[in-house]
């Protein structure tokens, strides 16, 4: 090796190169569109067949797709006639099949707010507004003052929204929350599972792995008695049993039952994401800390968790995506989501026909889709932002 | 089974709290100002909302009926949304005053679960739908068809019985999912489609081309649909009987949401009895409820026939016929005590 290193030193060998070529531009065979194509699509003979029948699958269907979800679609109408055919005692002719977003937009209001009194209407407007106006800068980084929109978005927000949608002071009219409903009540439990589910889970996780053993058995109770039963059988003992065990007259208002619920079990789930998160810390870490002096509050807020969290990000926006579907299942305790109220509007005569629930259900998992994309995207964000220390 | 121990558990844990109940349902109800009533929301007819989250049905009409005949507003109702499975628990507990979810009288309800039914304001029943093309007039000509049903329910079992005591063949084609079954319907996977017959009429609308499909005269169960209340307190029972009792009469008379101002004039004295006009007769205040309280129902709610027709009858898109509901003497078993 060195013999070779050090015959090559001599610049008298006519085969070793003096200077630096100039930059070439990339081949042809690897910059333009083609062969993009064949380096993504066809770059083996199994992919190129894959490539094809794909493609194949893609020709055959998105034609009838978009012209059933645009062209033959129903964009206007008051009643079912509008989306049945004539058969089935409409206007269309008969065969005729399409989207009824007539249906989506009577019902539009009902989606969004389910039952709360079209006259009061503006108030959950006026909070979804609000939460908006402080959230998109909470999650811009380039944005200053995050304490303070913190503080804003976390303790004022739901003061006001709770005063705003509960009413019953400052000449507000009462709305109970048996008329809340559609997608406002899905945003305030996955809002509310969120922001509790986030601190609490960072306080489990850290009870876990704590050497006080009250501390530590209650932490490992806790999480795994939450995580062994399903959401649904809480929200159901929530629901039926629960006021069974209490005096006639006396309820827990279903809607906070089911904010405990939610809450208790995405806490209970995130906890054990962070803990994944600690335990890929190296122990030189905690003795680093250690050494400098910092006490436990301090080890951990600045040196462990910062970089703990900044691991897990992919496995809790997980968690919150997993939480924010989940809220659906509120439905069987009759509080209506998004999609509980979707489904509800299925048996409302006035349009009953073949095509609404299919467009309703289209309607919704557009919905869901778009904040799930979201949160997606914006965690994907975060990570890149955060990952200096790892980049490549 | 598991149902029924649960039944049973809840039961018991109700007797226990029905012993703590302190003032009637009806001091309740008065006291709090409004009347808290258990329906249906996603039963096309019988209890849905409409685009602005408002509750229609014939249930939900019942419930507006006896707020009428408590407040002589039957605004003053606020509706509880439960599902099959949570109704009885809410009305056990409390939570609700009285329950008007197409709920079906059974004995062991009535006993079990501490309930007690006695009006019914739909006589329903299990019925078949099936293709024009397969000509059958009658259920009895269903030997060998294939049979969509959805699992779990008495209509399971009610279809089990039937066939199997009229030794017939059929191939039971089972969801979890009412959308399910009818998805399955629709595409041809069964050639019948069982569920009771208020519900047929609502799933032939919501079929690709309704006309295709007939409903066969055949009932194979009873399902009498009425409101039930807590076992133990007669003075709200009997108000929330006699509240239907009250819409058949009024349809027994020709009294109409309409006319009703006009029939309290009327020289008839069982009329003017029933309307609170007669002189010295105490029918309302003797329930607790103000002298017109058949007139305050009226007007909220119109008679039974007005009610059936605008929910569920001709005057819906569920067009179903009278049938069993009608008038006791039209054919039908609609029949009230006399109120007088």
């Amino acid at each position: 090796m060195s013999d070779i290193l050090s015959t090559t030193k001599g610049a008298h060998l006519g085969y070793v190169r003096q200077t630096f070529l100039d930059p070439q531009p990339a081949p042809k065979s690897s910059s333009t569109a083609v062969a993009w194509i064949r380096d993504n699509l066809f770059s083996s003979v199994s992919n190129s067949i894959l490539s094809v029948l794909a493609l194949a699958f893609i020709l055959y269907y998105l034609p009838g797709v978009i012209d059933w979800l645009f062209v033959s679609a129903q964009w206007t109408g008051m009643d079912r006639t509008a989306c049945a055919t004539a058969v089935q005692g409409g206007v269309r002719p008969d065969g005729w099949s399409g989207a009824c977003w007539a249906y989506v937009g009577d019902r539009f209001q009902q989606f969004m707010i389910g039952s709360y009194p079209r006259p009061e209407a503006w108030r959950p407007y006026l909070v979804a507004a609000l939460f908006v106006v402080l959230l998109v800068p909470m999650l811009m980084p380039s944005v200053p003052r995050k304490g303070l929109n913190a503080i804003l978005l976390l303790v004022v927000l739901p003061i006001v929204a709770y005063v705003l949608l509960l009413g019953g002071v400052f000449g507000l009219s009462h709305v109970e929350t048996a008329l809340w409903g559609g997608l406002m009540v899905t945003l305030i439990i996955s809002f509310v599972g969120i922001a509790v589910s986030l601190p609490v889970g960072v306080l489990l996780a850290l009870g876990r792995r704590s050497n006080m053993p009250i501390v530590k058995t209650f932490c490992i109770l806790f999480i795994e008695f939450i995580r062994g039963v399903p959401l649904i059988t809480v929200l159901f003992m929530a629901s039926v049993l629960l006021p069974l065990f209490m005096e006639p007259g006396d309820t827990i208002d279903k809607f906070l039952r089911a904010l405990v619920g939610v809450s208790i079990f995405a806490s209970a789930y995130m906890a054990e994401v962070i803990r994944g998160g600690l335990q890929a810390i190296p122990k030189g870490q905690y003795e680093g800390a250690d050494s400098l002096g910092l006490n436990y509050f301090h080890k951990m807020s600045f040196v462990i968790l910062p970089q703990a969290i900044k691991l897990v990000i992919p496995g809790i926006v997980n968690t919150f995506i997993g939480m924010f579907k989940d809220t659906s299942l509120v439905s069987i305790i009759s509080m209506f989501d998004l999609l509980g109220v979707v489904k509800n509007s299925f048996s409302d005569a006035a349009w009953l026909t073949p095509v609404t629930p299919m467009t309703g259900l289209i309607f919704a998992g557009f919905v869901f889709w778009i904040f799930c994309f979201g949160m997606s995207r914006y965690s994907s964000f975060i990570e890149r932002r955060l990952d200096k220390g790892h980049k490549r | 089974m598991a149902n029924r121990i649960l039944a049973a558990l809840i039961g018991a844990a109700v007797v226990g709290i029905s012993a703590q109940a302190s003032a009637g349902t009806l001091e309740d109800v008065k006291a709090k100002g409004f009347l808290q009533c258990g329906v249906n929301a996603n039963l096309s007819g019988f209890g849905s909302q409409d685009s602005s989250g408002n509750f229609a049905g014939l249930d939900v009409d019942l419930c507006k009926a006896v707020a009428a005949a408590v407040f002589g507003d039957a605004t003053k109702v606020k509706f509880t949304p439960l599902s099959a499975k949570d109704r009885f628990p809410a009305l056990q507990s409390g939570e609700i005053d009285m329950l008007a979810r197409n709920t079906t009288w059974t004995a062991s309800r009535d006993s079990q679960l501490g309930f007690d039914f006695r009006a019914i304001n739909y006589y329903d029943g299990q019925g078949f739908m099936v293709r024009k093309e397969l000509n059958v007039k009658s259920a009895l000509e269903l030997s060998g068809a294939a049979v969509c049903v959805q699992t779990g329910t008495t209509t399971e079992l009610n279809l089990a019985d039937y066939f199997k005591s009229h030794n017939l063949q059929y191939n039971p084609v089972v969801f979890e999912k009412q959308e399910e079954v009818d998805a399955a319907y629709n595409a041809g996977r069964c050639d019948v489609y069982t569920t009771d017959q208020s519900g047929l009429y609502s799933i032939r609308l919501s079929l690709s081309n309704p006309d295709d499909h007939v409903i066969l005269p055949e009932i194979i169960s009873k399902e009498p649909l009425g409101p039930a209340v807590r076992q133990g307190d007669s003075k709200w029972f009997d108000i929330v009987s006699f509240t239907h009792y009250a819409m058949v009469t009024a349809e027994e008379f020709g009294i109409t949401q309409a006319n009703v101002e006009e029939m309290k004039k009327s020289a008839n004295p069982d009329i003017k009895r029933f309307l609170g006009e007669e002189e010295g007769s105490t029918i309302g205040q003797d329930f607790g409820l103000s002298k017109d309280w058949a007139v305050n129902i009226i007007k909220a709610v119109g008679n039974y026939g007005e009610a059936f027709e605008r929910n569920v009858g001709q005057g819906s898109p569920l067009k179903i016929k009278r049938g069993l509901n009608a008038l006791w003497n039209q054919g039908g078993l609609q029949y009230a005590p006399p109120i007088r």
